[in-house]
C-alpha cells in the first residue's frame, strides 16, 4: 500500500475526531505511519468539523490537498457535499442519510437535494442509515463507529471490522467497548448485545 | 515505543524527558493540551500550574528558574503579549535553569483574534526561536531548547503553529528522563534589574546572539535537500507543504532548505544553501521573517539572487497556507501549469456558524439583559471566551470584543463619551481572574457607571474546561480555597454586587434592573455551570396542544435544540439539556419539563 487518505466530516459533537483517531490507530497496527488533523476550538460549537487522515509509508503534512482523498466519510449530507473538493477522481463516499439541521428557523434544508447531487457526481457512493444502527444500540453516540463499520462493509476501507475492533479495544474506555463493537457490526447482529 | 500523539502531547512528553521541573501557563487554543499532558503524565516530581494569566505564569517560572529549575511556560500567541513585560526584562536579567517559553501561533487564524507571529517576538526580545515542522520534530527539539537556554543563560522561545500542535502523528516515544536537581536560589545582584544591569544585559544578548546564530548554522534540523539553481527556504508546516508540492510538480530541480531556527538567523547556513542559486522562494506562514533575513544576507554579501515571497506579492500575507498555496506560487514562479482539478459547481449549502450550546447559561444571561434594556440605549461590551458567540443573531449582545479583559475597560471609555447610554461589560469567570481585576479597580476608582456582568460557569470552557482560581481545583490534583468572585468585586471597590442564577428568569431580571438603577459601577454574577459539564438532566418538551407555532422561542433564544420543521416547533431530545429557559419565556406556556417516572 502506498497510502490511504480519508476525510471525515460532520457537525461539532458528532464524534468525527474519535473516528479519525481510530482509523489512524488501525493503520499504525498494520505498521503504517498515520497522521490526523482537525478543526478544534470555537468552530466545534455546532460548526462544520473536517477531520483529515493520512496513512502510508511517507507522510509530510497532516492535511490533505484538494482532490486527494480516497474516501470521504460524511456524518450528514450537506457537510459531505461541502467536502467533495477533497475527493479524488474515482474516490468513494460513505454518507449518513440523516441531515443535521442548521440553526436557521427558515432553512429549507432536508438533505435530499444534497444526496441527489452526490448520486449524480460520485459512482462509489454508499448512503448509510447510521441512525438505524444507533437505534439498535440505544444511543446516538455511536454514530461515528456505526459509519466506520458501514465503510468497511462497503469495501471502502483498507481495514477489516476486526482491525477496527482491535483499535477500539486499545483506545476506548472499557465500559464503552461492548456498545461500540455492537455499533461497528451494524444491523446484522441486532439481537446480540 | 511507537505512540500516536498530538503535537502538543509530544511537546509535553519531550519536556518531561528533558527534565523539566516546573510547568506553568494559561489556557489558549492551540496550546492548552501541552500543560494538561504534563499534568496527566506527571512522574510526581514536576510542579504544574494553570496560572491566573500568562504574565503570572512567566514570572512564576522566572523565580523557579532563578533557583535552578528547568521550566516551561505555555500559552497561545496573544498570551505572549500579556507576558511580554516579564519576558523582555527576563531576556536582560537572564535565567539559571533552562527556560523555554512555548508559544503556539495560529495561522488562519482558526481560534484567535490576531495572526501575530511570535518569531517576531524573538527578534524583538533578542531571544532565540525554535520552529518545529512536525510533531516528531517538536518532540525531539524541545530538549535542544532547554539545553540552549542553559548554555547561554537566556530564555528560549519554542514556537509551534496550530498544524503542529493539533496534528496527531505516530512517533517513537521513550521514557528515558534526564533529571535536573535545582540548586536552590543563590543571592546575587544580577537578579535585580537596574539601568546599569540592563545595559550589561543588552550587551550580553547582542554577543550571545552572534554565537547562537553560529550554533544554529550547524543545527541538525536546519537542513538542505535536493539540487537546483532555484532554492526554497521554508519553515514550520509550510516546509511539509513544499515537500508535497514538489512531489505534485514531479520533483523539479529545486533545492529545499528548512529553517528550524529563524532567529537569530543562521547566516552561515543560509550562505551555504544560497550557493549556486539564482533565486530563493520563501515559504513561511504569517510574517516574512525569513524573507527579510535573506534579503539582508543577499544585500550584505552582494549576492546576485532574487528573493521571492510575501514582499514580492508571490505569497499571501495573511491566512493559513496549504499545499495549494505553496504549489500555486511555485508553479507561477517556474512558469509551469498545475494539473487542473475539475470540480463541479457545488449547490448552495446551509451555513453553520458556531453557536452557544443548547442549555448554555450565557444564552439566558444575554437574553435577560437584552430584555431588561429594552427601549433604552445600551452598549454591550464583550470579551474573550465562549460568550463571544453572544454576538450572533438572535441574541446580538456583543457590540465590542478586543482582547482579554478589555470589555470592562472599553465600557468605561464608551461611558465617558456616551454617559446617557447604559454600558454593560460581559466577562467570563476565568477571564475575570486573568485580566478583569485591573479594569474593575479602574471603574470603581474613577467612578464610572458601568455594569459588570461576570458570566460564571465555573470553568474555562472555550479552551477545554480548565480550572481557574474560582474553581478550587489545581493541576496538582489538590483542592484549594475557591477565590470568591463576589468578595473580589467588593474588595476591588464595587459597592453593588449581586449573584443570580440566570436560568431563574424572574429573580435575575429584578437583579439586572437594580444594577441598572445603581448610581455607580455595579456587578452581577450570573452563576450557572457550563452546559457541557451537565451530565444528568431532563429535557423540555413542546405541548402541541398549547403551542401556537409562533416560533418566539427560536427567534429570541437561538437555541440549537429548538427547531422548526414544516411549521412545527420541536425540541431535539438528544440536544436539549433541560435548562428550562424556553419554558419561562414561551408566550403560550407550551414548553414543559418532561416528567420522568422517578419524579
Amino acid at each position: 500500500m502506498s497510502g490511504f487518505n480519508c476525510i471525515i466530516v460532520g457537525v461539532g459533537g458528532q464524534g468525527t475526531v474519535l473516528a479519525s483517531k481510530l482509523l489512524a490507530q488501525a493503520a499504525i497496527n498494520k505498521g503504517w505511519h498515520a497522521a490526523t488533523a482537525e478543526t478544534i476550538g470555537m468552530a466545534q460549537r455546532g460548526g462544520t468539523v473536517v477531520g483529515h487522515l493520512k496513512c502510508g509509508e511517507h507522510i509530510f503534512s497532516p492535511l490533505l490537498a484538494l482532490g486527494t482523498a480516497d474516501l470521504l466519510i460524511g456524518f450528514e449530507p450537506a457537510e459531505t457535499v461541502r467536502a467533495l473538493p477533497y475527493l479524488k477522481n474515482g474516490g468513494a463516499i460513505v454518507v449518513n442519510k440523516t441531515p443535521v439541521m442548521p440553526f436557521d428557523p427558515d432553512s429549507k434544508y432536508s438533505g435530499s437535494a444534497e444526496l441527489g447531487f452526490l448520486r449524480q457526481q460520485v459512482a462509489k457512493l454508499y448512503i448509510a442509515d447510521g441512525d438505524l444502527i444507533c437505534q439498535n444500540c440505544g444511543t446516538g453516540k455511536v454514530l461515528n463507529i456505526a459509519l466506520l463499520g458501514e465503510a468497511v462493509r462497503a469495501g471502502f476501507l483498507p481495514f477489516s471490522i476486526m482491525d477496527l475492533e482491535v483499535a477500539m479495544e486499545q483506545m476506548l474506555p472499557e465500559k464503552l467497548i461492548a456498545i461500540n463493537i455492537k455499533a461497528i457490526n451494524g444491523t446484522k447482529n441486532k439481537n446480540i448485545v | 515505543m511507537k505512540r500516536f500523539l498530538m503535537g502538543n502531547q509530544a511537546i509535553a512528553l519531550g519536556a518531561i524527558n528533558a527534565g523539566v521541573n516546573l510547568v506553568s501557563g494559561y489556557p489558549g487554543t492551540p496550546s492548552s493540551e501541552i500543560l494538561e499532558t504534563v499534568a496527566a503524565n506527571n512522574p510526581g516530581d514536576i510542579y504544574v500550574e494553570w496560572s491566573a494569566n500568562e504574565k503570572a505564569a512567566m514570572e512564576v517560572a522566572a523565580g523557579a528558574s532563578y533557583a535552578g529549575a528547568r521550566v516551561m511556560v505555555t500559552m497561545k500567541q496573544v498570551g505572549l503579549s500579556v507576558a511580554a513585560d516579564a519576558l523582555l526584562s527576563l531576556a536582560y536579567v537572564g535565567i539559571k535553569g533552562g527556560f523555554v517559553v512555548v508559544v503556539a501561533d495560529d495561522p488562519g487564524p482558526i481560534s484567535s483574534q490576531t495572526e501575530q507571529d511570535s518569531r517576531c517576538f524573538g527578534v524583538f526580545a533578542k531571544l532565540p526561536v525554535f520552529d518545529p515542522s512536525s510533531p516528531a520534530e517538536a518532540y525531539l527539539m524541545i530538549e535542544d531548547a532547554f539545553l540552549l537556554s542553559e548554555k547561554y543563560q537566556i530564555p528560549v522561545i519554542f514556537r509551534p503553529t496550530t498544524r503542529i500542535c493539533h496534528a496527531c502523528a505516530d512517533l517513537d516515544h521513550n521514557d528515558i528522563r534526564t533529571t535536573n536537581k535545582p540548586s536552590g536560589f543563590i543571592k546575587d545582584s544580577k537578579w535585580v534589574i537596574f539601568p546599569k544591569r540592563a545595559y550589561e544585559g543588552h550587551l550580553h544578548l547582542a554577543s550571545v546572539s552572534k554565537q547562537i546564530a553560529a550554533d544554529f548554522s550547524c543545527y541538525g534540523y536546519n537542513s538542505i535537500q535536493g539540487n537546483g539553481r532555484l532554492t526554497i527556504a521554508a519553515s514550520g508546516i509550510a516546509y511539509q507543504y513544499c515537500r508535497e508540492a514538489l512531489d505534485l510538480l514531479g520533483q523539479p530541480q529545486i533545492k529545499l532548505a528548512k529553517i528550524a531556527t529563524p532567529t537569530p538567523f543562521p547566516e552561515q547556513f543560509a550562505l551555504s544553501f544560497l550557493q549556486n542559486t539564482d533565486a530563493v522562494i520563501c515559504m513561511e506562514e504569517l510574517d516574512p521573517v525569513i524573507e527579510k533575513e535573506l534579503l539582508q544576507v543577499v544585500g550584505k554579501h552582494n549576492l546576485p539572487i532574487k528573493v521571492y515571497g510575501k514582499l514580492t506579492g508571490n505569497l499571501p500575507e495573511a491566512g493559513e497556507y496549504s499545499v495549494e498555496t505553496v504549489s500555486a506560487a511555485l508553479a507561477d514562479i517556474l512558469g509551469i501549469e498545475l494539473p487542473k482539478n475539475e470540480m463541479p459547481q457545488l449547490p448552495d449549502l446551509p451555513n453553520r456558524p458556531p453557536v452557544l450550546c443548547a442549555a448554555c447559561p450565557h444564552r439566558a444571561s444575554f437574553y435577560l439583559v437584552k430584555k431588561a434594556c429594552a427601549g433604552q440605549d445600551a452598549v454591550f461590551s464583550g470579551d474573550i471566551g465562549c460568550y463571544t458567540l453572544g454576538n450572533a443573531a438572535p441574541l446580538s449582545m456583543v457590540d465590542t470584543c478586543l482582547c482579554m479583559g478589555a470589555g470592562i475597560t472599553v465600557a468605561q471609555g464608551l461611558q465617558k463619551i456616551n454617559p446617557e447610554t447604559l454600558h454593560f461589560a460581559f466577562i467570563g469567570d476565568s477571564t475575570f481572574f486573568a485580566s478583569g481585576l485591573t479594569g474593575t479597580v479602574n471603574a470603581a476608582y474613577n467612578q464610572t457607571k458601568i455594569i459588570i456582568v461576570v458570566l460564571d460557569n465555573n470553568t474555562t470552557a472555550m479552551t477545554g474546561h480548565q480550572p481557574h482560581p474560582g474553581t478550587g481545583q489545581t493541576m496538582m490534583g489538590e483542592i484549594s480555597d475557591k477565590i470568591s468572585i463576589e468578595k473580589t468585586l467588593y474588595a476591588l471597590g464595587i459597592n453593588s454586587v449581586e449573584v443570580c442564577n440566570p436560568l431563574d428568569c424572574d429573580r435575575t431580571m429584578a437583579a439586572i434592573k437594580r444594577a441598572i438603577a445603581f448610581p455607580s459601577a455595579s456587578a452581577l454574577i450570573m452563576r450557572s455551570p457550563c452546559a457541557v459539564k451537565i451530565k444528568q438532566f431532563t429535557p423540555a418538551k413542546i405541548n402541541t396542544d398549547k403551542c401556537s407555532g409562533c416560533a418566539y422561542c427560536i427567534e429570541e433564544l437561538g437555541c440549537p435544540a429548538l427547531t422548526k420543521q414544516n411549521g412545527i416547533i420541536t425540541i431535539d431530545q438528544e440536544h436539549c439539556k433541560g435548562c428550562m429557559l424556553c419554558t419561562q419565556i414561551c408566550p403560550c406556556g407550551a414548553i414543559e419539563k418532561v416528567i420522568t417516572k422517578e419524579e
